[in-house]
Parts: C-alpha cells; structure tokens; sequence
C-alpha cells in the first residue's frame, strides 16, 4: 500500500473515531443510566445497601490510619486525612483501570446486537467508579470536620483535579479495554500492574518518609500526581506545579494513543468479542 | 431516498483460541471451505465474501440460504453492527433493526424503566419514548405489570415487552432477522398486524428467514447466498425455486 493511500486511511480512521466519541456523548443520557443500573446491581436486595460502601471504606480508613500511623510513627491527625484521601482516590484511579478492561467484553451482548458507539462503554465504566466513588463523600467529610482546618476557596482546585482523572479514565479505558478484549490474558497482568503501583505510590505511606531518596517515584510517577492535585488543594498544602504538569502531559500523550489505537481499531472490537 | 448499497463487503470473522489449531484441522476435513487461515496463522471464518448489493426505496429484499450462509451476518453488516474488514457500504436513511428484541433488558428494572433504556438505546430521547408509551401499554396489555421488576415475567410477556417498544418507531430501513413467532395465539395475530404497519411504512426492508410463505407475504426480491457468497438475487418465485431444487 503507498504512503498516500496509508494516510488516507489514518486520517479517516480518526474521523471515524472522533466521531464515535461525539455519538457517545450524545447518548449520555443511557450512558448515566447504564452506570446507574451497575452500581444498583451492587447493592440488590442488601437491606444497607450504599451504606456498606461507605461503612467498609470508614473502618479502613479508621484501621489503617491508627496502625499504619504508628508503624510510621505519624501524628495520627496529620497523618489519617492524608491516608482517606489517598485510599479513596487510589480506589477511584484503580477501578477504572480494573473495569476499563472489561468494559468491552462485559458489554458484547450489546455490541453484537446493536449498532452503539464503542465509546460509550469506556464512558459507562468512568461514570460508574465516580458514583461509586461518590459513597466516600460522606466519610471525606468526616475527615475533614474531625482532623482539618475548614477548607477555604483554595479547597475548590480539587475539582478541575477530579476532572482530569476521569478525563483520564477515559482515555484509559479505551487504550485498556480495547487491548483486552484482543488478548485476554491482559487483565491479570493489569491487576498485578496495578498492585504494583499501588505500593510504589504515596498512598499509604509518606512522600517525606523517603528522606529525599527515590525523589522520582513521586515527582514522576503520574499516579502520585494525580493524587496529589485532588488531595492537597484539600489538605491546604501547596500542590507542586509539577503534579499538574505530569498530570497533563500523561493526559496528553495518553490521549494521543488512545486516539490511534482506537481509531485504527475501533471497527475491529465487535469482531473480537 | 434511503439506500443501502454494498460494494464487494468481506467479513472475515477470526478465531483466537488456545486449540485453534486441532479446531483448524478438525473442521477443514468437513470441507465446507469456508475456514481458512489468516496471514497471522490464525483461523478465520469467511462468513462474507465479495457481497455486492444495492437497494433503494421500494425494495423488500429477503436473504435465503441454508444454517450459516451468512445471512445473519449479513444483516449485521447492514445494520451496522459489524464494519466490513473489506469494501465498502452506504447506508442513507434512518435504520432500524429487528434482531433481538430483548436485548439488554435488565431483569431487575421494572417494566417502565426497560422501556426508557430500549427507547435510548434506539436512539430515541427520553421524552421521545415517553410519548409512545401509552402505545405500549396498550399493545403489550401487561397493565400493572409494568411496574414490577422483569424477573417476575413469562418469557412470552418479556417478548410482548421487547417487540412492543423495538417496534415502536417507524425506520425507514428495516431490518428483521427471523419472525419472532412466539406467545400465544392473539398475541401472534396482533404482533403480525403491527409488524406489516412498520413493514409496510419502511422505504427499504431486509429480511432473513426460512419461512417461504413469510418470504413471499414480504418480499419482492430474494437473494440466495450459500458459504458466504451471494449466489443469485432475483424475484421471489425464481429464487426459491432455485433454492428448494438445489437444497
């Protein structure tokens, strides 16, 4: 095939794939309603319901602050707010990279069925982990009357942070669930992916704990950066320019992959389901 | 004008699994020539070969052909559910299938919250499916039962349900694979007068089925296809001829 011929199929490829995106977008409406039927799946017939989300994150919170808060002989008020940030954020940032790779296989008896743009399916997965999310808000709270100063107008930059986390989830989504539903035996190697991170990023432990050593697992590690744009606005410390600066260049480059992949093989998913 | 037009449509679909190979090997001996091998070595099914149609407003046209002709997938292909991995199709007008009625219907949602999301799902805004809801009502005459949860329905009253709302709109192309002929006597008679409405409103219509007599009631041409090639398309009395000789 010549070059010519080769571009003129990208460049139709992500036309196609922009507008898959636009046709989502207008469908939000079912996208909204799907995620809400997952998340009421989740509690059917339970007598509590949402409040064992919240209950459960509460007790983790409450355990692992008071052990983890000794363990690294942390003064349990500085030291818990920072953990229920991190805990909830790090839940959010991990379901959606845990459920975008399923979002496709998950959805085939829709896709074989009817013609839908595939990028509703990423979106439905991003919109269910922050209603999921959402159940934490109430525990937040909590941490936040109990342990810290009232928060001021500053506290609002978490919101633009949260934005670009499901930004990103999005794009993650797409890359994630695509690859999966191809090869499927991805999503473990996700999972342990994630696991990974987990423990190489600032949740439950202390950037200053470090002593200046490793500096790079936090000031590159876009996992950190995401936490740390959402949670210190709240926390009333400074958030460092370069959080933000990893965050959208991750978001940037992240993007121009999805866009590519997608593009090049969107018409592809429904024949690998 | 609504037109569907086909231009030498392949649809290759491949089949990624551990024993594709023994699979390989165990099915060609059957002969049917329609599995082959990849570039990638992989095994792919040649469910469309070289497929090139072209229908306008006025056309019925009904697919024919033995179990895994490619009628199916065919009809897929024109309801936009698989993209050609080769040539090329044009659909202009709005679209409408009639392929699985039920799907995506969740067990656990009343009957009115599974009408909302079938209505979205068809493109149809919330208000859109609202403003044919007293039609529904009437025509699935499951009363109070829409209300409660689908788990508690009859398979019969979840079809009601389904063919009720898909058919609630009017596309003007339509799109049917197989008659649904299911629940009981009345409930068939008052499904196959709305479905003629709809057949009959549809500026084009692409039907699948074995059934000669429903074949003939629809169409006014047919097409033959046999291990994914269309074979002959021509008049309805023709085709079927060819297709009961040649079996």
């Amino acid at each position: 095939m010549s070059d010519a011929s080769e571009e003129g199929r990208m460049r139709r490829d992500l036309r196609l794939a922009w507008l898959d995106l636009l046709m989502a977008a207008q469908r939000w409406h079912l996208i909204v309603h799907l995620a809400w039927l997952d998340v009421r799946q989740r509690y059917r017939r339970s007598v509590l319901g949402p409040i064992w989300l919240t209950v459960s994150v509460a007790f983790q919170i409450g355990a692992m602050g008071l052990v983890y808060g000794e363990l690294f002989h942390q003064d349990v008020s500085r030291y818990l707010p920072r953990l229920a940030f991190g805990l909830t954020m790090w839940g959010l940032i991990s379901t959606m990279v845990a459920d975008g790779c399923l979002c496709f296989i998950s959805a085939d008896s829709f896709l074989k069925q009817e013609a839908l743009p595939k990028s509703m399916f990423p979106a439905r997965v991003v919109m269910r982990s922050l209603i999921v999310f959402a159940h934490n808000l109430v525990v937040l709270l909590a941490v936040i009357v109990i342990f810290l100063p009232l928060p001021g107008w500053g506290a609002l930059m978490a919101l633009p942070g949260m934005a670009l986390i499901a930004v990103n989830g999005m794009w993650i989504g797409l890359v994630v669930g695509l690859l999966c539903t191809r090869f499927r035996d991805l999503p473990p190697i996700v999972g342990s992916f994630m696991q990974v991170a987990f423990f190489l990023t600032p949740v439950i432990w202390v950037p200053e704990a470090l002593h200046g050593k490793w500096w790079w697992l936090v000031s590159l590690n876009p996992f950190a950066s995401f936490l740390s744009i959402v949670s210190d606005p709240l926390l009333d410390v400074p958030t460092p320019v370069s959080r933000w600066l990893v965050a959208i260049v991750v978001t940037l480059i992240g993007w121009t992959l999805a866009m590519l992949l997608f593009g090049r093989f969107r018409a592809r998913i429904t024949y690998w389901l | 004008m609504s037109r569907v037009e086909l231009t030498d449509v392949v649809v290759d679909f491949p089949i990624y699994d551990g024993r594709s190979r023994s699979l390989r090997h165990r099915i060609l001996g059957l002969g049917s020539g329609r599995i082959g091998a990849s570039a990638g070595h992989n095994v792919v099914v040649h469910a469309l070969r070289n497929i090139s149609l072209s229908l306008t407003d006025g056309d019925r046209l009904g697919l024919i052909g033995r179990n895994g002709a490619g009628k199916s997938t065919l009809l897929r292909v024109v309801a936009g559910i698989y993209e050609p991995i080769a040539g090329r199709i044009v659909v202009t007008g709005r679209l409408g299938s009639l392929t699985n009625v039920t799907m995506g219907m969740d067990m656990d949602s009343s009957g009115y919250e599974n009408i909302v999301v079938r209505g979205l799902m068809m493109g149809m805004t919330r208000r859109e499916t609202l403003s044919h809801l007293s039609d529904i009502e009437s025509f699935t005459e499951l009363g109070d039962h829409l209300s409660l949860p689908l788990r508690t329905y009859s398979a019969g009253m979840l079809l009601r349900l389904g063919f009720a709302v898909s058919t609630s709109l009017a596309p003007e192309i339509l799109v049917i694979d197989e008659m649904i002929a299911a629940g009981d006597r009345a409930f068939a008679d008052k499904a196959a007068k709305r479905l003629d409405r709809l057949t009959s409103a549809a500026h084009i219509l692409v039907v699948a089925s074995h059934s000669p007599e429903t074949l003939k009631r629809l169409c006014n041409k047919l097409a033959l296809l046999r291990d994914g090639r269309l074979v002959d398309i021509g008049p309805v009395s023709e085709i079927l001829q060819r297709y009961e000789s040649e079996g």
